[in-house]
């Protein structure tokens, strides 16, 4: 028995799967946002030498890294649903991927300070800058370059991750295609046009980013 | 003027100064010379406020340097510093290097902040690689790069930490003759170094450092040509031959 394809109906439904498609670059841009947001207090916290500080950032890393994004969109949606508190599906896979997002994000960023020479420290104290100038147009400057290239894969890994969002039911673009392809059993066909869908998000987001580091990243490091 | 009363210093367990007094007055060229770890940095680093002290007074014209209301961010307006492994700012221009502090911390319009760093590119010999990004330049032009980006800030005072020791030799000369035209200028300076025929050249003092002490002080015709103390000898007859 052969498979006989039927792309129609795919093609009738296309503004959905966009749709789906759109929801999932919006899960996963705002998830890198607020993800870098606090990975960089994380890397913070974790460098310094105060326990209070480094240990809640370290338990955060380590869980993060070392558990399922799977079982981390379970426990935001059903985990806490249990305590009262129900997340839409919507936000239990943004708060599972910024958890996932920050924990990754804290270590390359953490790698990212160090790696820069503590003679730029004191050459732009030796300068009169204060600390929050040396960070602002020294540190940080070159600390974003040299972790562009992690950074954007972890953009990559969130745009796929999100796609477990078919589990809870949410409309990205996995969630459409599995509710499209159950109301007419093209199954293959949907599953197939989601795939290019999500190869040509992943393709685009990783050439808009060389494209704005050839603009921003002037000189070498 | 400078002045460093019976300054102790120590990291952890290990005292690196042990009661330095020492005079720079304005105008003044002061070259401070002596072995591999016996407190020449760590001296200039306590005198710009990059490291404490524990004991002792530094004054720097009538700012009390490690008094607790001491603004040291101000503080090291007045005082330029280059180290010794260049250490130019990589992701800016050098136009941008030497125009940054000027504008962010002196607050100097941009157009002020640039013609100020221009001005002292020039005056090092680098106002044909404005736009040039600092990695692409040679050892001796990152070294005058930092020497006009300390200058720009218009500083009282100069510290020279070692700056040709990291240098090939054939780019040594290149930044000595940066230090001379500022000594013409009249511009006060430390200058710590290895290279003794040029402090003795340029000095109008030289203090011999010897674990943790000034040692031996005084003109180069003294210190380096005539020294007195068996631990100043031993010293110069090692690095001179
Ligand atoms: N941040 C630091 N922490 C601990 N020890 C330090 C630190 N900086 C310097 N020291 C120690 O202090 C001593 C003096 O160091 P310093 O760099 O001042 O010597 P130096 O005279 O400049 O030597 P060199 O000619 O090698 O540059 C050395 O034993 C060094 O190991
Ligand atoms: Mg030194």
């Amino acid at each position: 028995m052969e498979y006989e394809f039927h792309w129609n109906i795919v093609f009738q439904k296309l503004p959905q799967l966009l749709n789906g498609a759109f929801v999932t670059l919006h899960v996963s841009v705002l998830s890198m946002l607020i993800g870098i947001a606090i990975a960089v207090l994380l890397a913070i916290a974790k460098m310094s030498d105060a326990r209070i500080f480094s240990l809640p950032a370290t338990v955060w890393v380590e869980i993060a890294r070392n558990t399922p994004a799977l079982f981390q969109i379970y426990m935001a949606y059903f985990g806490l649903g249990a305590f009262g508190i129900h997340l839409s599906p919507y936000a239990a896979v943004l708060s599972a991927l910024v958890f996932v997002n920050a924990g990754y994000l804290t270590e390359t960023f953490r790698g990212g300070f160090q790696s820069i020479p503590k003679t730029q420290y004191s050459a732009s104290k030796s300068l009169g800058m204060s600390s929050t100038q040396l960070y602002r147009y020294i540190i940080l400057p070159q600390m974003f370059r040299r972790i562009y290239h992690p950074m954007t894969n972890q953009f990559v890994w969130s745009i796929l991750m999100s796609s477990l969002g078919i589990l809870v039911g949410m409309n990205e673009l996995s969630g459409e295609t599995q509710r499209l392809q159950s109301l007419s059993f093209r199954t293959l066909e949907f599953f197939i046009v989601a795939a290019v869908m999500y190869f040509l998000i992943t393709k685009f987001v990783l050439f808009s980013a060389a494209l704005i580091s050839q603009k921003v990243f002037k000189g070498e490091l | 003027m400078i002045q460093i009363q019976n300054v102790h210093k120590s990291f952890g367990d290990l005292e690196v100064l042990k009661g330095i007094d020492l005079e720079v007055n304005r105008g003044e060229v002061v070259s401070v010379i002596g072995g591999s770890g016996s407190g020449k940095s760590t001296l200039l680093y306590c005198i710009n406020a990059i490291e404490d002290i524990q004991q002792g007074r530094i004054i720097v014209d009538d700012i009390d340097v490690h008094a607790k209301g001491t603004n040291r961010d101000k503080l090291r307006q007045k005082l330029g510093m280059v180290f010794q492994q260049w250490n130019s700012f990589p992701h800016l221009t050098v136009l941008e290097n030497a125009s940054l502090a000027p504008r962010i911390v002196l607050k100097l319009s941009k157009k002020e902040a640039i013609e100020v760093a221009k001005k002292e590119l020039n005056h090092v010999g680098l106002g044909d690689k404005l736009d040039e990004y600092p990695t692409r330049m040679s050892g001796g032009q990152q070294q005058r790069l930092a020497i006009a980006r300390a200058l720009a800030m218009r500083p009282d005072y100069m510290l020279f930490d070692e700056v040709t020791s990291a240098l090939d030799p054939e780019l040594v000369g290149e930044v000595l003759d940066t230090l001379r035209m500022l000594r013409d200028d009249g511009m006060t300076m430390i200058c710590v170094t290895h290279e003794i025929a040029f402090a003795r050249e340029v000095s109008d003092k030289v203090a011999f450092f010897h674990q943790g002490i000034i040692e031996e002080i005084g003109p180069p015709e003294q210190v380096i040509v005539n020294p007195q103390r068996e631990a100043t000898q031993k010293f110069l007859s090692k690095v001179l031959h």
